[in-house]
C-alpha cells in the first residue's frame, strides 16, 4: 500500500445564513488559496463531494468545477456524498495510478436554499420510506430513542454532548458561535432538542493529498508536517431502519477496526445529532482519554456535504501543527449512521 | 434576491416495484400484512428481495404477520412539517408485527394533541399497536394504504346512569326542613352529650336513639380538606376544595365545599361561614348552602380541632 499524506486543509468560515455567494463563489477563494499554499495549480486527480438536491438542479456539481480551472481537461470525478468519500476515491485512485501523485479533494453545500431535513429524505428507500414523508431529523430521533432505551442514558447526557461541542466551537473561528444549551430547550423531534440537531451552515472544505517525493516538497513549502493516512475504510449497515439495532453502529465498529483505529489522541467525529457521538464512542472504543471534537464538531457548524471532510481535515490539521501524533477523522452518510468512514492519521 | 425554484416530477415518479415488494403492496391493498421468509428462517417485514444479514436472496414463502405489533422505537413530532402525513402531533415508530423478525417504520397516531405538545407518557417502547387502513376503495397499493398505526384497545369509557327516588328518612327530613328555613339543626346524644350535624336519629358512637334538637351556627372551622382537580358539576371550577367543617356548636364535622379564596391558601383551623344562595332559590336541600367562605377571624389552633378529623 502506498503511503499517502494529507498535506493541506482549508475550510470556509461556515455561515448559518446565506451570505449571497453562489457555490462557485464560495469555493473559488478556498481552492485558489490552497493552490497558492501548496504551490500546485494542476493536480493529478480532482474529486468533489456534494448533493445536487441541495440546489435542486441535476449535475449542479459540474459547474463547481469552474472554481478548479478544468481546461485543458483534468482527470476528475465526483461523489454524490460528503467530501470525505471524495477523499476516499482520490486515495484509491492514487493507490492504483502511478501517474497521480497529488490530488485535490473538496466538498461543499448550501443548505440555506431549501429544507434540509426534507431534502435528505430523497435519499431514502423509495418504496417504504420516502412516500411516508419521513424526514432526516425524525429518523435520527428514532435512533436517539433506541439508544436511550438500550443504554439507560438520559436526555441530559445528550445536552452534555451539545454543551461540550458548543463550548469547543466558540474557540474555533470557522464554526458558528453558539450559546450554552438549556436542558429544557424545546424539542425538535423528541427526544432530540434544538441543540441536539447540528446547525445547518453554508460552507466548503478542501484537502490536498500527496504521495512520494511530492510530500516532502509540499511540506517544505508550507512548513506543515504531513498527516499520513495510516488506515482508511468505510462500511455500511442495511438501509432499512427496521432491520437493524439502531442503538449500535456495527459499520462504524468494522470501519474502525479495518482502519486500525486504536491509540488515537484525538477523534473528530461527524456527529450530526448529539446521541451519535455516544454511539460512535462506543463503536470506536474511544476511552475518556481521547479528545473528541475539539473543533466543536458539526454540532457547532454543519456545512452539509463538507462536514465529514472537515472532520478529516481538522484531524490532519492537528498533526500539521504538531499538536498530536495520531488522530482519527470520521464521516457518516445515510439515515441513522447507516454508513461510516474512518481515517487514521499519523505525524 | 432569492428566486423560488421547485424540483418536481409532475404526476410523480413511476417506479417498478418487482415481485417481492409488489406482493407486499398487493396484500397491503387487500388489508393484510405479509413478510417474506429468509433462508435463515427469519421473517423479513416489510419484505426485501435479500436477507439484510447476508445478502442472500429470500425464499418465495410469504407469511402473514400482525396485525398487532410492538413499538420498538419512536420519535415524537410536536411540530409537523407540511410534508408530514398528519397536520397534528404524531410519532414515527418502528413497529414489529407479531410473527415478523424485523420492523416497519410508519406513522403512529396516539390521539389528538395541540401543536408543540410534549411526547405523551403512554408512548413507550413495547406499546402494542395495530394498523388503521384507509377505506378499501381508497387503497392504491402503496405504503400509505395504512393511514397510521394506533394503540391497541386497553380501555373503554362505559356510559353509566341510574335514577332513584330517595327518601331521606325522618331525622334527615327534619334536618332538610331546617335547611329550607335557613337553619342548621342537629341532635344531642343523651349519653355522650355530643351534637351530631346533620342528625341521623341515633348516636353512632353509643348506639342509642337521639331526639334532643339543637340549632347550630352557620360559622365553623375547617378541620381538614382536600384539593380536587377533577371537575364536578356541584362544585366551582377546578381546582376546588372539599373540607370537613366543624360548625360552631356541633361535635362532628360536615363535608362541605370551601371557596372564596385560592385553593392553595385553604388551611386547617381556618374560620369559615356558609354562603347561602338567595332565599328565593332555597329548597329542601343542603345545596341551599353554596359553599363556605373564609371570615376574618384568627385560625383555630390545631390541638382544638385535632379530635374532629
Amino acid at each position: 500500500m502506498k503511503d499517502i499524506a494529507i498535506v493541506a486543509f482549508a475550510q470556509t468560515r461556515h455561515s448559518a445564513e446565506d451570505t449571497g455567494l453562489a457555490e462557485t463563489e464560495m469555493l473559488l477563494p478556498l481552492i485558489s488559496g490552497v493552490k497558492e499554499q501548496v504551490g500546485i495549480s494542476r493536480f493529478g486527480f480532482t474529486c468533489s463531494g456534494s448533493n445536487d438536491y441541495l440546489q435542486g438542479a441535476p449535475f449542479s456539481f459540474v459547474s463547481a468545477l469552474d472554481a478548479v480551472g478544468a481546461w485543458p481537461p483534468i482527470s476528475e470525478s465526483h461523489v454524490e456524498m460528503d467530501g470525505a468519500w471524495a477523499l476516499y476515491e482520490a486515495w484509491v485512485k492514487m493507490q492504483y495510478s502511478d501517474e497521480v501523485d497529488t490530488a485535490l479533494v473538496y466538498g461543499f453545500g448550501k443548505p440555506s436554499q431549501g429544507s434540509l431535513r426534507e431534502i435528505m429524505s430523497r435519499g431514502y428507500d423509495p418504496y417504504y420510506l420516502a412516500p411516508l414523508g419521513v424526514d432526516s431529523v425524525s429518523m435520527a430521533a428514532l435512533q436517539a430513542r433506541a439508544y436511550l432505551t438500550r443504554s439507560g442514558a438520559k436526555e441530559g447526557d445528550l445536552t452534555a454532548v451539545a454543551a461540550r461541542s458548543r463550548a469547543a466551537g466558540r474557540n474555533n473561528p470557522y464554526a458558528l458561535h453558539l450559546d450554552e444549551p438549556s436542558p429544557d430547550a424545546p424539542y425538535d423531534v423528541a427526544p432530540l432538542r434544538a441543540h441536539d440537531v447540528a446547525p445547518e451552515a453554508d460552507g466548503a472544505a478542501v484537502v490536498v493529498l500527496a504521495t512520494g517525493d511530492r510530500v516532502a516538497e509540499i511540506s517544505a513549502r508550507t512548513g506543515l508536517k504531513p498527516a499520513w493516512i495510516r488506515g482508511i475504510d468505510h462500511r455500511a449497515d442495511p438501509h432499512s431502519p427496521g432491520v437493524r439495532d439502531l442503538s449500535v453502529s456495527p459499520s462504524a465498529r468494522l470501519a474502525g477496526a479495518k482502519a486500525g483505529a486504536t491509540g488515537v489522541e484525538v477523534a473528530e467525529l461527524h456527529v450530526q445529532f448529539s446521541h451519535e457521538e455516544l454511539i460512535l464512542r462506543e463503536a470506536l472504543d474511544l476511552g475518556d482519554d481521547v479528545l473528541v471534537n475539539p473543533s466543536g464538531g458539526p454540532l457547532s457548524a454543519n456545512p452539509v456535504m463538507a462536514a465529514g471532510l472537515v472532520r478529516i481535515g481538522e484531524a490532519a490539521a492537528r498533526i500539521h501543527r504538531g499538536e498530536n501524533r495520531r488522530t482519527l477523522g470520521h464521516a457518516t452518510s445515510g439515515p441513522c449512521l447507516q454508513q461510516n468512514l474512518v481515517a487514521v492519521l499519523e505525524g | 434576491m432569492p428566486t423560488n425554484h421547485a424540483l418536481e416530477f409532475p404526476g410523480g415518479y413511476t417506479r417498478s416495484v418487482g415481485p417481492v415488494i409488489g406482493r407486499f403492496l398487493s396484500e397491503l391493498r387487500d388489508g393484510r400484512l405479509v413478510g417474506v421468509r429468509a433462508g435463515s428462517g427469519r421473517v423479513i417485514f416489510p419484505p426485501l428481495e435479500y436477507d439484510p444479514d447476508n445478502g442472500h436472496a429470500v425464499t418465495d414463502e410469504y407469511v402473514e404477520v400482525g396485525p398487532s405489533g410492538t413499538v420498538e422505537s419512536f420519535a415524537w413530532v410536536g411540530e409537523p412539517l407540511p410534508s408530514h402525513p398528519l397536520d397534528r402531533p404524531f410519532a414515527w415508530a418502528l413497529v414489529r408485527p407479531d410473527g415478523a423478525d424485523t420492523a416497519i417504520l410508519h406513522v403512529l397516531d396516539v390521539g389528538e394533541y395541540e401543536r408543540g405538545a410534549a411526547p405523551p407518557k403512554r408512548l413507550k417502547p413495547g406499546l402494542r399497536v395495530r394498523p388503521r387502513y384507509r377505506a378499501a376503495a381508497e387503497r392504491r397499493g402503496d405504503i400509505s394504504d395504512i393511514e397510521a398505526f394506533q394503540p391497541e384497545v386497553t380501555m373503554i369509557t362505559a356510559p353509566s346512569r341510574l335514577e332513584y327516588d330517595l327518601k331521606p328518612g325522618r331525622a334527615l327530613d327534619r334536618f332538610l326542613e331546617g335547611v329550607s328555613e335557613g337553619r342548621i339543626l342537629g341532635h344531642r346524644c343523651p349519653v355522650c352529650r355530643k351534637v351530631m350535624v346533620p342528625m341521623k336519629g341515633l348516636c353512632p358512637k353509643d348506639g342509642v336513639p337521639t331526639t334532643e334538637e339543637v340549632e347550630v351556627a352557620d360559622t365553623g372551622t375547617v378541620t381538614t380538606f382536600a384539593v380536587n382537580n377533577l371537575p364536578d358539576p356541584r362544585a366551582p371550577q377546578v381546582p376546588f376544595v372539599s373540607a370537613y367543617v366543624l360548625l360552631d356548636g356541633a361535635d362532628v364535622a360536615m363535608v362541605a365545599l370551601v371557596s372564596g379564596l385560592p385553593a392553595d391558601q385553604v388551611r386547617m383551623g381556618m374560620r369559615v361561614r356558609a354562603l347561602w344562595k338567595p332565599r328565593e332559590e332555597w329548597g329542601r336541600t343542603i345545596t341551599n348552602i353554596r359553599w363556605f367562605e373564609p371570615i376574618d377571624e384568627p385560625d383555630v389552633p390545631f390541638d382544638r380541632i385535632a379530635e374532629y378529623m
